[in-house]
């Protein structure tokens, strides 16, 4: 049953991906959503037996490498951890699947997308069941390819292959980091499977080596080059550049890669390796840094953009920002609260935003938008009931995980505990304000968009819809306390068991106890005015932030483009490689190697056959005088030989 | 000198008999004029089989009081002179016809080359050396100029005559030098007193003219001079003639004489052959390349092949013999092949020479184009055809040897022969097609081409009779004395 989960996306793949032609465009989308319906199912019943029963277990499959002290296993591992990985991506992949029916039902390709949609399954799947190191990475690779695929699916389109290549080369940067860390990690250990590796993190804790003159901790080092690996898939700061790049992508992958499971693979690594890192701080202060950065930064600059989606992208980022803050002070199964709540009400957002670029014939621009909220209710609802999880009010799913998150930041002895406590309220203001800035600015208003094409905007098709049903009741219920909020009751020992180590003292139990009423009243207070303030901005005094953006012109810019990070990047890596490529091009390869080499050679080999041809006169005598030169300089040599 | 014995006799049978055939074809001719030369010219095969097979079938020994020499070398050189002759001559048919050369000297006249290479293929003494190569030599000269009035044919011959001449002198006069110094012309004598420990420097300069003398046979850098101009010059056929036939028996001769007599100052000869190893390798790949005339390319592409022949020599083994004798054998084949396209490249009754002629011609002739390339591919030395097998012995023979220069140089000027050798292939397959040639080629030249590809192509599955008789060849030279002498001289 357990391997059924995981390579049942595998045969749709390989049958969409492979038999497409022979299936068709009707039944290749079809086989590959049966195919993972019956997988989510599945999952849920594992779900169940691990993480009600306990039943966890490893599944060897087979030995994949096996050299010298270098053993690593195709296995499947379900514990309490990847039960609800499980779950999650099953769930959502199924959703989406469903939804790409009616999404793509005019794309010719059909059959390929669904390809990658399912081998994109199938890798995370193989990712979050790893018991080891190597195949996680296999996950990790795969998920980052399919990525690719999908970001670059509309291959006609110049910016959707920018887009693709640009996720690839960030996540490269990323995965170099995470290699590192296995190597390294192989190289202290001696192993590659998860148990051995934290059997024996406790002796190796304290432990330091020497580098370039530098002392260095061993566990803070090797966890910070894995936690590499978790910003470039997680898109955290400053490896955030590509996630709303990728947005060029179909709508459904957005949903199911760029906020649903690809992204939040870093989150569970991070806690996945929960027993390095509780050996290692100062890899922990620098987690809840980075993940506090990127909560407010992203935030910040999804106030200030006009894409439907790359609002939501950014949103994404900073969700995931708090889910790595989360980690950081020490709070892994309130991350893991957060990712599962995340996912539901994300990957409904994202759908219903689908649906509204579905509606307008693939308008993306807020600008052009409005008035929409009577055309299309059922995405109008839908968008609401994402809103309010995302915003974090009470009773919806968000509330409970992100409040709990801030209240852990703010209990926690972590030095990153007050700064990432401040920037996630920081943070909670503004991803109120831009969740109804992008509600206002799309379904109310007058209509910004052309007569023709508001009068066209319709309603999705039922298969897009009524799936989402199931994406609307977790964003609603998914974290009410008999629910997901069993995921932390008692500080999650009860639920995760030995799937997740903290040290010390448990910071969700403080947060429970401990964390007084302004604090809980204050991110209350702060989502309510984000909603307010984005009524009065874009609703009933239009004109404010037209006002701010020119009485602020400098910030505006700042945040608009998105604090610059691409112009930095560019003016930093992008110009010198290309300089670097194109004087390597011109100079290395073009004038010294051709040069050199082969044109070099040939025309000297040219100028030489001239040379010998120009020799053959004609004359008699010159043929003469080179037959006795010849022997002239034979008989020399031999004679000063002789007598020199 | 001895009594003229049986035996004598013996040892130069096929000689004898090539030359009784010879003047009686020439009767036959003188009698019935230019009518029978298509009957003279089948005589002339039938003599060179009858030839083949006595050749083949007779004794070891030396005869004439050690003026001629037989011994398995000498039978599969001369093995080798009669299948090229005999091929060339097979060939050449149609083209006498057509282009007004059909006169019953001219097989009577390859008859007597032969005979002349027969002997120098034998010598083994200063004067039979002297003997043989002239017959040979004017034999060839008129040859060259058989196409009286053709004025590139005259100039061809009068130019290899001329230069020819020069060769004999410088020959001669090494000849009389190393009497001078050592008061002997024969081979034994001289291999005797020439591997003394005190040889005149007299003695060595003689054999630097000798070496001369015969390297212009081989036309070896800087001696090669004349054979651009020649081949392009002669009649085709006789071209094709040239390119074999001459050229096995000069190498022998060289191979006898330099290991030989000359045995003992092998230290001397072998930075002679070396130079002009390396020499002829360099030019014959780089004279080829700004080539347009396809005789002209030819002549380089054999400059070339006698550099890696020379190659083998300077080893001065049995192996590097071995590689010669393997190597002789495949050029053969590859040559006389190449020749046979070249002769089939007519158009409108007029043969033509370019290499642009043979555009498209895998469209308009596909059977010629794919023999052609077989050739080339082989020429540039291509596994598995036999022109591999050729170049892999000798370098072979030179590493073991410790020539590496030599080797590397070969290695290296393969590749920038592989350039104009493909570059034929390329304007076969990959240009736009020109006129067709006239068709049909004809039989013989058809037979001709094909038995040499069949060759060609599947010399690597069947090798046993090249390669045991090169073995043969190899050891009866009895070249474990130069290395013994070799490596007493290191020590």
């Amino acid at each position: 049953m357990h391997a059924a989960i995981v390579f049942l996306p595998l045969v749709g793949a390989i049958a969409a991906g492979l038999f497409g032609r022979w299936l068709g465009d009707k039944l290749a989308p079809i086989v590959t959503c049966v195919l993972l319906v019956a997988s989510a199912i599945l999952s849920w019943i594992v779900f169940f037996d691990v993480a009600i029963e306990g039943h966890v277990r490893t599944i060897e499959l087979m030995s994949w490498i096996d050299v010298g002290a270098f053993e690593v296993n195709w296995s499947i591992m379900v514990d309490q951890l990847t039960a609800v990985m499980l779950v999650v991506v099953t769930t959502v992949s199924s959703v989406v699947h469903v939804y790409s029916i009616g999404y793509m039902s005019h794309d010719p390709h059909r059959p390929r997308f669904f390809a990658y949609l399912s081998l994109f399954t199938f890798s995370m799947l193989m990712l979050v069941t790893a018991d080891n190191f190597v195949q996680m990475f296999f996950g990790w690779e795969g998920v980052g390819v399919c990525s690719y695929l999908l970001i670059g699916f509309w291959y006609k389109k110049p910016s959707a292959n920018a887009a693709a290549i640009k996720a690839f080369v960030v996540n490269r940067v990323g995965d170099f980091g995470f290699a590192l860390g296995i190597m390294g990690v192989f190289m202290v250990f001696k192993a590659v499977t998860f148990e051995a590796v934290f059997d024996a993190t406790p002796d190796v804790a304290g432990q330091s080596f020497s580098f370039l003159g530098m002392n260095l901790d061993i566990m803070t080092t090797l966890c910070l080059l894995l936690f590499v690996g978790a910003m470039g898939k997680s898109a955290q700061m400053p490896l955030h550049t590509w996630l709303p790049d990728a947005m060029e992508g179909p709508t459904p992958v957005s949903a199911l890669i760029h906020a649903a499971t690809m992204v939040t693979a870093g989150v569970f690594m991070v806690v996945r390796l929960s027993p390095m890192f509780e050996q290692a701080p100062d890899a922990m202060i620098v987690v809840a840094f980075v993940g506090a950065t990127t909560c407010f930064f992203a935030a910040t600059v999804g106030i200030c953009q006009n894409d439907i989606k790359r609002v939501i992208a950014y949103s994404t980022c900073s969700q995931l920002g708090y889910m790595f803050f989360a980690c950081g002070v020490g709070a892994y199964p309130v991350a893991i609260f957060h990712l599962f709540t995340h996912a539901f009400f994300k990957a409904l957002l994202f759908l219903g935003s689908g649906q509204v670029i579905h509606a307008v014939d693939g308008e993306q621009d807020m600008r052009r938008m409005g008035g929409l909220w009577k055309k299309l209710p059922i995405t109008y609802a839908y968008m609401w009931i994402g809103s309010l999880a995302l915003a974090g009010i009470p009773i919806f799913a968000g509330y409970w995980s992100k409040d709990l998150i801030i209240e852990s930041a703010f209990v926690s002895d972590s030095p990153m505990g007050g700064y990432a406590f401040w920037l996630g309220v920081g943070a909670a203001f503004l991803t109120a304000l831009y969740s109804w800035r992008l509600i206002i600015m799309t379904f109310h208003g007058r209509p910004r968009m052309s007569e023709h094409a508001f009068g066209h905007a319709h309603e999705a098709p039922r298969v897009m819809w009524v799936p989402l049903l199931v994406l609307a009741a977790g964003a609603l219920l998914g974290g009410l306390p008999f629910l997901g909020g069993i995921m932390v009751y008692h500080g999650g020992h009860e639920f995760f068991g030995h799937s997740i180590t903290i040290l010390g003292e448990n910071v969700i139990e403080l947060a429970h106890e401990a964390t007084p009423f302004w604090v809980k009243a204050l991110v209350l207070v702060v989502a309510a005015s984000g909603v307010a303030a984005a009524y009065i901005g874009y609703m009933w005094k239009p004109q404010i932030p037209g006002l701010l953006a020119s009485n602020f012109r400098p910030l505006y810019k700042f945040l608009l483009n998105k604090w610059y990070f691409d112009e930095l990047y560019d003016w930093l890596f992008v110009r010198p490689a290309m300089r670097l490529g194109h004087g390597l091009w011109k100079v290395g390869d073009g004038a010294v190697i051709d040069g050199l080499g082969p044109d070099g050679l040939a025309a000297a080999t040219l100028n030489i056959a001239r040379r010998a041809r120009a020799m053959q006169s004609g004359y008699l005598y010159h043929y003469a005088f080179a037959m006795l030169i010849g022997v002239a300089v034979i008989v020399s040599w031999f004679l000063f030989r002789a007598w020199g | 000198m001895n009594e003229l014995s049986l035996s004598d006799l013996q040892i130069v049978l096929p000689e004898i008999w090539l030359a009784l055939a010879g003047m009686a074809l020439l009767m036959v001719g003188v009698f019935t004029s230019n009518r029978s030369t298509r009957l003279i010219t089948g005589l002339t095969l039938v003599v060179f089989i009858i030839a083949g097979v006595l050749v083949n079938s007779g004794l070891d020994g030396t005869g004439f009081g050690g003026l001629v020499v037989d011994d398995r070398f000498g039978a599969f050189m001369k093995t080798l002179v009669l299948i090229g002759a005999g091929l060339t001559l097979l060939m050449s048919l149609g083209f006498i016809r057509r282009e007004g050369m059909e006169r019953f000297e001219f097989p009577v006249l390859i008859l007597f080359a032969t005979l002349g290479m027969f002997i120098m293929v034998s010598a083994n003494d200063l004067m039979s050396l002297y003997i043989g190569l002239e017959m040979q030599s004017l034999a060839l000269y008129v040859c060259a100029a058989f196409q009286r009035d053709n004025l590139r044919s005259t100039e061809a011959g009068l130019k290899y005559f001329v230069l020819g001449a020069v060769a004999s002198g410088m020959l001669l006069y090494g000849a009389s030098l190393v009497y001078g110094f050592t008061g002997t012309t024969s081979f034994a004598d001289l291999a005797i007193i020439l591997s003394g420990s005190d040889v005149s420097i007299g003695a060595i300069v003689g054999l630097v003219f000798i070496a001369a003398g015969l390297a212009f046979k081989i036309s070896a850098v800087p001696f090669h001079m004349w054979t651009p101009d020649v081949y392009e010059g002669a009649p085709t056929p006789v071209t094709a003639f040239f390119s074999v036939a001459p050229k096995v028996a000069a190498v022998a001769l060289l191979i006898r004489v330099l290991t030989g007599p000359f045995g003992g100052l092998f230290a001397e000869w072998q930075q002679i052959v070396f130079l002009l190893a390396v020499a002829s390798m360099l030019l014959g790949a780089f004279g080829a390349i700004a080539q347009s005339n396809i005789k002209r390319l030819m002549a380089y592409s054999s400059i070339g092949h006698v550099g890696y022949i020379l190659v083998g020599l300077a080893a001065g083994t049995a192996e590097g013999i071995n590689g010669i004798a393997i190597y002789l054998a495949v050029y053969l084949a590859m040559s006389v092949g190449t020749w046979g396209c070249i002769l089939a490249m007519r158009r409108q009754q007029r043969m033509v020479e370019d290499i642009a002629d043979l555009s498209g011609l895998s469209r308009s002739n596909p059977g010629l184009a794919a023999a052609l390339a077989i050739f080339m591919f082989s020429m540039a030395g291509i596994p598995p055809l036999a022109g591999f097998f050729g170049k892999f012995y000798v370098f072979l023979a030179a590493v073991n040897a410790g020539l590496y220069t030599l080797a590397v140089v070969g290695v290296l000027t393969s590749v920038v022969g592989a350039f104009y050798y493909i570059r034929i292939v390329k304007v076969m397959y990959f240009d736009e097609p020109g006129d067709a040639f006239d068709r049909p080629v004809g039989r013989e030249l058809s037979w001709v081409v094909g038995l040499s590809a069949a060759f060609t192509l599947l010399f690597f599955v069947y090798t046993g009779p090249v390669l045991d008789g090169a073995a043969a060849a190899s050891q009866s030279l009895g070249l474990v004395t130069i290395g013994e002498a070799q490596s007493a001289v290191l020590e």
